[in-house]
């Protein structure tokens, strides 16, 4: 179960804004998680904490097919991130490195900023605990659970949880 | 059949129902992929995740590289990057390994080798992997981590995509080719307009589409945003498969209407040579309704989209017995070394350089202006390639239209651009 505190934003959200490709030289996900949405929302980084939770609107991650993008995510320790749809790339991406995602447009309208937020990512119900309203997204396949929760596609074969 | 052809090709692949719920569109499968295809640039990323995960190779016959991209090596670091992929294919047994002298375009060579192949799921690092689906197979671009997955374990995730039929009436005239349908499909639903999805064509137009036409077509399906294109597997398909793969393959069943999201009629007799103007493959008018003279400073024939020998064929009867103008430069490649020793024998090579264009060995080269004709500023260009992105073939002030071989032949020749029914004798 994952619970934290919903950060809100809005349509298209670039992967440019995600991290700024100035930054772009480094893989480490500690350094590029310094910079995660740096430009729009400069005090994200301060503010969020471990197991928070993004919540956004459409076409979440489009642009570049830069895997650097959900890695910034992840490094600032967000557990989920709740858009009402993703970039074809970035959705591969996110999951490919381990970072759980879940398209939900009702819930992503049924949640403001501050709100906390549950997820059963075995069920795909999301719950926002701060008004106790719940919606449900189609939840992932065990192989894509693994995936995640091995931290990545490459260590979940290697871990043979690939299958 | 409720199911699209796309849905048959991964239940086959799991040995399900193309009906199981399993494959609804949205759902995500884990499926045996045929083929893992990278190239110069994408290889070395996938290979250098691969090394490093210590993972034994799956199958070395599931891994294919061809090296297209800046070969023969432009500069050093393309060399390097060759080098990376040679000698990991020489240590690890890779026999589908193409360099210099047996490469070609890696989406016209793979069909042409029978590598890809009808009812095949075929993954590459690159966006124009969808090409196969001219053939009836599944095949898409994915990232180089991707690639490394199935290097390690022989297997990808899909999410099952949605689908368009573009339903094919009416017959096309005999100045029309696969790029002039696809462009006018471009046009039509805009470059998001099969985001995510799969276009799937039908109807009684597919049988005026040659292979060469349906692997022009389904190519361009990543620039409406989709996933992947499907033709079906007909008469043309085991024509083309008894040469590359030495047999036919069983048919689709042809699945409802209801089976897609949405069915768009295209009639093909309607549609009149056109180009894509700067800078979207959507940006598209048909040439006689271009409302000024354009000028042209360089022509290219070639690429995954348009390099093969019906695109040469149409390219040198337009030019016989004419010669190019004398302020373009006019650059042809052809696609893979057997089309090009096919165009020589059949006189089109001999057509070109007599006519003023040259003819260069197989490359993407200049599509994504890597070598072998790049633009300066404020240059334009009319290509058989695939994108007209600001800055995609040199310099973001040079300006680049997208039409099929003849159009961009006939061009040529004119200096500015024109379609071929449109030239003077």
């Amino acid at each position: 179960m994952i619970k934290g505190k919903a950060f809100k934003f809005g349509d298209d959200i670039d992967t440019d804004i995600i991290v700024p490709a100035t930054y772009l030289s480094t893989f480490d996900p500690k350094e590029l998680a310094k910079h995660c949405m740096e430009y729009t929302n400069p005090e994200f980084y301060g503010e969020v904490k471990e197991g928070d939770i993004i919540v956004a609107g459409k076409n979440f991650g489009c642009g570049s097919s830069r895997e650097h993008a959900p890695i910034a995510i992840k490094g600032c320790g967000v557990s989920i991130v709740i858009a009402k749809s993703f970039a074809r790339i970035f959705y591969r991406n996110a999951l490919n490195i381990g970072l759980y995602i879940l398209e939900c447009p009702e819930a992503v309208d049924g949640i403001n900023a501050g709100d906390t937020v549950e997820v059963n990512v075995d069920t795909g119900v999301i719950t926002n605990a701060t008004t106790g309203k719940s919606w449900q997204a189609a939840p992932f396949p065990k192989f894509i659970q693994n995936i995640i929760e091995c931290g990545g596609l490459i260590n979940a074969i290697k871990a043979d949880k690939f299958n | 059949m409720k199911a699209t052809m796309t849905q048959q090709i991964l239940a086959k692949k799991l040995g399900i129902k193309a009906t199981d719920p399993s494959l609804k569109a949205g759902n995500l499968v884990l499926v045996e992929a045929d083929t893992a295809l990278s190239n110069d640039v994408t290889a070395p990323v996938a290979i250098d995740v691969f090394n490093k995960s210590g993972c034994a190779l799956c199958d070395a016959k599931k891994v294919t590289f061809v090296l297209d991209h800046f070969t023969p090596n432009r500069d050093i670091q393309s060399a390097k990057q060759c080098k990376i992929v040679r000698d990991f294919a020489r240590e690890k047994g890779v026999e589908n390994f193409f360099d210099v002298g047996e490469m070609g375009i890696e989406h016209a060579l793979l069909p042409e080798i029978g590598i890809a192949k009808p009812w095949d799921v075929i993954i590459g690092a690159d966006s124009h992997t969808c090409t196969y689906g001219a053939l009836g197979a599944f095949s898409t671009g994915v990232g180089s981590t991707d690639i490394a997955g199935i290097m390690m374990s022989g297997k990808i995730w899909l999410k099952v995509p949605s689908a368009i039929k573009f339903n094919l009436v009416g017959k096309p005239s005999a100045s029309i080719s696969g790029k002039d349908v696809i462009l006018y499909i471009i046009g039509k639903i805009g470059v998001d307009g099969a985001l995510y999805k799969s276009i799937e064509f039908a109807g009684e137009g597919v049988k005026y589409m040659t292979a060469d036409d349906r692997f022009t077509i389904c190519n361009m399906a990543i620039e409406c945003g989709a996933k992947n294109g499907v033709f079906p597997i007909d008469e043309t398909t085991d024509a083309y498969t008894s040469e590359s793969c030495g047999k036919t393959f069983e048919r689709f069943e042809t699945p409802d209407d209801e089976a897609y999201e949405k069915v768009i009629d295209i009639d093909l007799s309607s549609i009149r040579p056109i180009v894509a103007k700067p800078h979207l493959p959507s940006n598209t008018e048909f040439v006689d309704e271009l409302k000024e003279d354009i000028k042209i400073d360089q022509v290219v024939i070639g690429s995954c989209t348009n390099g093969r020998l019906s695109d040469l064929e149409q390219a040198a009867k337009v030019l016989e017995g004419r010669h190019v103008n004398k302020n373009v430069r006019t650059i042809v490649i052809p696609a893979t070394n057997k089309i090009y020793l096919q165009a020589l024998e059949k006189g089109y090579i001999s057509t070109f350089i007599k006519g003023g264009a040259i003819v260069s060995t197989p490359t993407c080269g200049p599509c994504l202006g890597g070598h072998m004709g790049i633009l300066a500023s404020d240059e334009v260009a009319i290509t058989t390639t695939n994108r007209n992105f600001i800055g995609r073939m040199g310099a973001k002030d040079s300006y680049i239209y997208l039409a099929s071989p003849a159009t961009a032949m006939a061009s040529a020749i004119a200096g500015k651009i024109t379609s071929a029914d449109k030239l003077e004798d």
